[in-house]
């Protein structure tokens, strides 16, 4: 088996983690092993950035164009000065920009780290408002609506139904309003 | 003065209070990671922007109330000695790389002690709060009113689709770590933990033994939380959690059950001969301490031992730590006076109840 990470000497080291159930399987050779922080057993435990770090999907894409690599990896936040490496190599972003500078990367690793999930559903700030709001409660109601539907509740149904109708007129007038 | 009172008052007040369960859910924990949207986070080690921060909290939250929560105030860890940082580590109210921050950290810490909001840890903010017994969904409500009383004033990192920005990639999204600190000595000792932890990782939950290096637990107390914070609500993060912890509830109830009807008169031993150490030990080591301590409390709760509060655990699982008392001794101690200070303590303690 050959190393992940270089490509081209042998896998020595063998690195099995378990995240939320999911496994993942790190074959690296000694040098890369070494680079990546996973030999480094004299610092006793293994910090929490190396354990973050393995969690990136470091170069898995065996197939993936040479080019294609080297330009995420140039990659930087244009309000901290924070690099693809750096962020990769810390495990923390720098500012909130680094988000929005690192996106094209973000996906694998969020749903690496949080169970295939890449999008937030929970709390959204009264300041955003509006529109985003009731955007959620439209998805909520609609999830709503199919399970009624599924569940032959036909006269709840017609009640979200109505709701929903009347949250979709709101929506539209609030875009007529902006517009 | 009031820094005083944090310090010298060894116990949070709210940890004296009965809780939901309390019998094997010591406390409930909300925790919501925020960060300002034009400042860089405490990670990128721009100090003058995080001093502003700091200076920010202060001018706008030190000495201010909100329902529950009165008369915050804003501890800098630039003014607090090294023993009285690891004193409020040891309280749980900030954490040890918060105490390592010396120009930019502080802490905003209600007089009830049941809300910590870390300022410059990880994150520029980080709500902590603290419930007695199993009440993590009252926990919850309390956190999302009191964050929204912050964003009131602060203007937050929030994307549409990630959610609240933090500068770790494991908090984006809710910025919710949900938590309990169970006490299970039943499970402990018919050895099932060993395979309920494995269960409880696979449900996407982490569990730690508390106060114990690594995963290893001191006393029986293992902390339960979940571990993803991105595309689900937080109720969903908190309910998942809760009927997880119901479970282990149960487990460890049939556990005693099962203890007390198969080890009888050596279970009651067990529990008295730790009594007897805590009542008469004139040196002894964290390690034991947190083991006589542990099945002392279950003797409390099984009705073995009747002359002792409950709360008897949690007290002197704070205080018999070192920074603690050292704060006892009123002076530093090497480890072995700590072991004599710490029976010291621990005799007196329990004298206070007959």
């Amino acid at each position: 088996m050959e190393c992940q990470r270089c490509q081209q000497n042998e896998a020595t080291v063998h690195y099995t983690q378990v995240v939320n159930g999911e496994k993942t399987e790190i074959h690296l050779c000694e040098q890369c092993a070494e680079q990546e922080g996973y030999m480094n057993f004299s610092n006793e435990n293994m910090s929490i950035h190396q354990l973050l770090t393995s969690m990136f999907p470091f170069d898995q894409n065996v197939n993936q164009a040479q080019s294609i690599q080297t330009q995420q990896h140039n990659l930087q936040c244009d309000r901290c000065g924070t690099t693809y490496q750096q962020f990769r190599k810390r495990g923390k972003f720098g500012c909130s920009n680094c988000y929005r500078a690192f996106e094209s990367n973000l996906n694998p690793l969020f749903r690496r780290v949080h169970s295939g999930n890449t999008k937030h559903v929970g709390k959204i700030p009264r300041r955003i408002g509006g529109n985003l709001h009731k955007q959620r409660e439209l998805e909520q109601l609609q999830a709503k609506l199919q399970q009624l539907v599924y569940d032959e509740a036909f006269e709840e149904a017609a009640q979200v139904r109505d709701e929903i109708r009347k949250l979709k007129e709101e929506l539209q007038q609030n875009k007529d309003g902006e517009a | 003065m009031s820094l005083q009172n944090f310090i010298n008052d060894a116990i949070s007040p709210w940890l004296n209070t009965e809780g939901v369960d309390n019998d094997i859910v010591l406390s409930s924990r909300i925790r919501l990671a925020r960060n300002f949207e034009q400042v860089p986070f405490p990670t990128s080690g721009d100090n003058d922007a995080l001093v502003k921060v700091l200076e920010y909290m202060e001018q706008e939250f030190d000495q201010q109330s909100y329902k529950d929560f009165k008369q915050f105030q804003l501890v800098k860890m630039n003014d607090l000695k090294p023993v009285e940082k690891r004193v409020l580590v040891e309280k749980h109210l900030i954490s040890p790389s918060l105490a390592e921050k010396d120009h930019t950290g502080a802490a905003l810490i209600s007089k009830n002690e049941q809300a910590s909001i870390m300022v410059n840890e990880e994150d520029h903010l980080r709500i902590q709060l603290y419930y007695p017994g199993f009440e993590l969904s009252e926990a919850l409500n309390k956190a999302q009113e009191l964050d929204d009383w912050f964003e009131e004033r602060i203007k937050y990192a929030f994307d549409e689709n990630r959610g609240y920005l933090t500068s770790c990639p494991t908090n984006v999204g809710t910025g919710l770590r949900a938590s309990v600190m169970m006490h299970l000595p039943a499970l402990a000792m018919t050895n099932q933990i060993n395979n309920l932890i494995p269960e409880i990782n696979k449900l996407g939950l982490v569990v730690r033994g508390i106060y114990g290096e690594g995963s290893e637990a001191q006393g029986q107390l293992y902390q339960i939380s979940n571990q993803m914070t991105l595309g689900k609500s937080e109720e969903d993060i908190v309910e998942d959690l809760k009927s997880v912890v119901q479970q282990v509830i149960e487990n460890e109830r049939r556990a005693r059950e099962w203890i007390m009807e198969q080890l009888g008169i050596q279970l009651e031993d067990r529990i008295f001969r730790s009594y007897g150490t805590l009542a008469n030990s004139r040196i002894i080591q964290s390690k034991e301490a947190a083991k006589c301590l542990s099945d002392v409390r279950l003797g409390i709760d099984l009705g073995l031992i009747k002359d002792i509060p409950k709360t008897i655990l949690n007290e002197l699982m704070v205080l018999t730590q070192p920074a603690f008392l050292q704060q006892y001794a009123k002076k530093t101690l090497s480890p072995n006076e700590r072991d004599v200070f710490r029976a010291n303590l621990i005799r007196e303690r329990l004298q206070l109840e007959k």
